[in-house]
């Protein structure tokens, strides 16, 4: 157990220096080290702003069922089936009705594997994309469990991306911008302390529609009324859409030339500049109402055809709402409204506060430690605290190497650590101990100490081991960086107790082979 | 040899003190409760520092009462003037909320204060959180159990088991009677209790075991006594380096880190406490001998 091979010390050693090597690079600030990558300071250290975001999918699952009935209509009219009645109920069923005669041929094609143009069937689930029950001549369909996933999933992925231009636009440094599960989001924006700006941002599903409003009931497509987003007014408005952000490919604020008003002045694509123009040519004298979310922002009388392909919107703006609203119209719209479920803040001030306050505990936890060590072990307790700095070092080392996130839990789990890692070496010595007295030879006696404390060493940290997975797994946030320096601590723990200590204790021994009472 | 303390003699005496802790904590837990943080039970916390020496308590509460928060609650944390504001906030949807209280506090207090901290939990995700701590402190007793079944025999697991739950729930009902606020690095902090209290556990098993296939003529009663004490200067040992670091992260590491350190003192104290006088015990009670090591042997 105590002899060490050349070749093996020098591994030791290589090995250790260079983790010492990676944890020093963290201290010192030159762009051409060989390895400059640093530890990532956690949100509650640095300061910033976490963001759980929660996307409401009813407003696109109930769009989608709109969306397939003229899908269904035309696909059952060209085999002769009548479907009649369609309802869209709860927000998630579709509903409608057959002949008698019909109910097992609608059944059927509802059921089929192959090429079902109403009903997919997804292979990779095994599952169709709609649900259904039958009662009498009423089909009552509704998503499947994957035929939702797959409607999150896209809604998830698209709702990322609008996120992110839109956080990007606002230039927060380094955001992260997350998945979680299948319709959450993380935000994370190290460095804000008052995200009030970007919740406003996100909490906008940024809908933007140009359409007509109406006098009387002129309308055949169908109209509804909104109300102004200053309240003071209610209008009928259309529901035919002349023209949808998705035609914007750019916006702007701008101050008005003539009535020195905020403005946003924005430019269409092909598609856009060619409907607004003909809008706007045919409907001269009529008001066109420019709606966001749900309310309108303004109505103005059409005067003049519109054909640059370019406009403005008006509408009591402050500079900074008009810049909100035009980062809001270039980033796009989210597919669905999104909810803050969770926010955590953390101010510059107090991440470095704690930052300092886990540094001064680490230090004094450190320096207990290691005196405590010396006092009741002398050379070997000095054996222990080198190995303990090492350990330290090989710690942060590896925490660094593989950019492992550090949070106040997660210094926590590091002084902890200091605390917990000197029990290997404290199980060994006692062990070494006991041999010593019924055994003269100081090499035999060190060799069974270690030999003999071997199962309870590693059985003791692998308890703490599957403690510490357990948190990973299902602890969130700064706990899960708890867990992570808890575990990775464990590794380094039992490298340095059984390389660093056992060489050094091994050099120790082999001069002091004869002395009595040793350790 | 080295000199033995009767451990064993009070076997009876500690096994009576504990089940009556346990029986308390357990009553506490049930008809006190638990004093659950934003974190589990949702609502909102703004930690603020007020600059400004003749603001009280009661200014910010008055303040914070003409806004309609519901129940708020202002104390004091940590020993410059530093408040913590607690809520349950019911509308979640107004993203501007936050910056509508700091106006509110302004208007009343001046522009003397800064908001430190701000933590936001919405109902669903506390439910959640609150599911995902009790399943983690659930899985990573299931875990020790397995493990030290395969490790050692049943009657082993069963001890090492006992032991934890004993841990686990004192320092629970501690956290019960004095109201301490449950959040998640106490959940945390109850994993880690578990993994140290086992680590113990397993140290003083460790040495039970090789006792039994040493001794065929000692009674487990004498034997767990012997292994105590052969094991006993690394008890301490352990549980005094770890005592110095959490001690020092209670009394250095900040505010924050309080309820966690703690716990943790707590659960260590009472880990060390229950490997010998609960673990132990119950190897007796199962009357564990050579046999039961031997049969293991064999397979």
């Amino acid at each position: 157990m105590l002899y060490f091979s050349k070749i093996r010390i020098f591994l030791i050693t290589t090995f250790t220096l260079i983790f010492v090597y990676i944890f020093l690079s963290n201290f010192i600030k030159s762009d051409d080290l060989i390895f400059n990558k640093k530890i990532t300071l956690g949100l509650d250290l640095q300061g910033g702003s976490y963001l759980l975001l929660e996307i409401d999918n009813s407003p696109v699952i109930t769009q989608k069922l709109q969306n397939t009935i003229p899908v269904f209509k035309k696909y059952f009219k060209e085999r002769k089936i009548n479907l009649r009645n369609f309802k869209i109920i709860e927000d998630k069923f579709l509903i409608f009705e057959v002949k008698d005669s019909q109910i097992s041929e609608v059944k059927q094609i509802l059921e089929e594997k192959e090429n079902n143009i109403v009903n997919n069937y997804y292979p990779k689930f095994k599952s169709h994309e709609f649900d259904f029950v039958v009662e009498n001549n009423l089909f009552k369909l509704n998503f499947s469990k994957y035929g939702l996933v797959e409607i999150k999933d896209a809604s998830q992925s698209q709702a990322l991306e609008t996120i992110r231009r839109r956080v990007d636009e606002v230039g927060t440094n380094e955001p992260n911008i997350l998945k979680r599960g299948n319709d959450r989001i993380v935000v994370e924006l190290p460095g804000l302390d008052d995200p009030t700006r970007v919740k406003n941002l996100l909490g906008k599903t940024a809908n933007l529609t140009f359409r007509f409003i109406i006098q009387g009931s002129e309308e055949t497509f169908g109209s509804e009324k909104l109300i102004f987003e200053d309240g003071s007014e209610e209008a009928i408005v259309s529901k035919r859409i002349i023209l949808s952000g998705d035609n914007l490919i750019d916006a702007n604020p701008s101050v008005d030339s003539q009535s020195s008003e905020t403005v946003v002045n924005f430019s269409l694509d092909r598609v856009g500049a060619k409907r607004f123009g003909k809008a706007t040519t045919t409907g001269i004298g009529k008001r066109l109402a420019i709606v966001l979310d749900g309310k309108i922002i303004s109505a103005p009388v059409i005067r003049d055809a519109i054909v640059s392909g370019s406009g403005q919107i008006s509408g009591d703006f402050t500079f900074q709402s008009a810049t909100d609203l035009a980062l809001l119209l270039r980033s796009g719209a989210l597919p669905a409204p999104l909810k803050i479920i969770e926010e955590r803040t953390v101010g510059p001030d107090l991440g470095q506060d704690s930052i300092n306050a886990g540094i001064i505990a680490l230090a004094i936890g450190f320096l207990l430690v290691i005196c405590f060590m010396i006092i009741k072990y002398r050379i070997f307790g000095l054996i222990a605290n080198i190995t303990l700095i090492l350990n330290l070092f090989l710690l942060v080392g590896i925490l660094t190497l593989f950019e492992a996130t550090l949070t106040l839990p997660g210094i926590a789990g590091i002084i902890l650590t200091v605390g917990m890692a000197v029990d290997a070496n404290v199980l060994i010595f006692e062990r070494i101990k006991e041999e010593i007295l019924g055994e003269k030879n100081n090499l035999i006696a060190f060799d069974s100490g270690y030999e003999k404390s071997k199962t309870a060493v590693i059985d003791a940290n692998i308890t703490t081991l599957l403690a510490a997975i357990i948190l990973f797994f299902m602890g969130s946030g700064p706990v899960k960086g708890f867990s992570v320096t808890l575990g990775v601590g464990i590794f380094t723990t039992l490298f340095s107790v059984y390389f660093i200590a056992r060489l050094l204790t091994s050099l120790y021994v082999t001069k002091n082979k004869n002395k009595e009472s040793i350790i | 040899m080295i000199k033995k303390l009767a451990f064993n003699r009070f076997y009876k005496l500690f096994n009576f003190i504990s089940l009556s802790l346990i029986l308390i904590s357990i009553i506490l837990l049930l008809f006190k409760g638990l004093n659950f943080g934003v974190d589990f039970k949702g609502g909102t916390l703004i930690e603020i520092r007020v600059k400004d020496k003749t603001v009280t308590i009661t200014n910010i509460r008055d303040s914070l009462n003409q806004i309609n928060l519901g129940d708020v609650s202002v104390k004091k944390f940590g020993k410059e003037d530093d408040y913590l504001i607690k809520f349950e906030k019911k509308d979640f949807n107004n993203p501007n909320f936050i910056s509508e209280i700091k106006s509110k506090l302004t208007s009343s207090l001046g522009n003397t204060f800064e908001f430190r901290r701000v933590e936001n939990v919405g109902p669903k995700v506390s439910s959640e959180l609150l599911r995902s701590g009790i399943i983690a402190i659930c899985l990573s007793l299931a875990a020790m159990l397995i493990y030290i079944w395969i490790r050692f025999e049943w009657q082993f697991s069963l001890g090492a088991i006992v032991a934890l739950f004993h841990d686990v729930i004192i320092t629970l009902g501690i956290f019960s009677l004095f109201g301490l606020e449950i959040n998640l690095s106490i959940v945390a902090a109850v994993l880690t209790i578990v993994g140290y209290s086992m680590n113990d556990t397993v140290v003083i098993f460790d040495r039970v075991r090789e006792n039994l296939r040493k001794y065929s003529d000692i009674n487990i009663f004498e034997l767990t006594n012997i292994s105590i004490n052969e094991t006993l200067s690394r008890t301490i040992i352990t549980s005094t380096t770890t005592l110095l670091a959490l001690f020092s992260i209670f009394f250095f590491g900040g505010e924050i880190l309080k309820g966690f350190s703690l716990a943790m003192i707590l659960g260590v104290f009472f880990g060390t406490y229950s490997s010998i006088y609960i673990a132990n015990p119950i190897l007796v009670f199962l009357k564990v001998s050579q046999k039961t090591i031997l049969k293991e042997d064999k397979d």
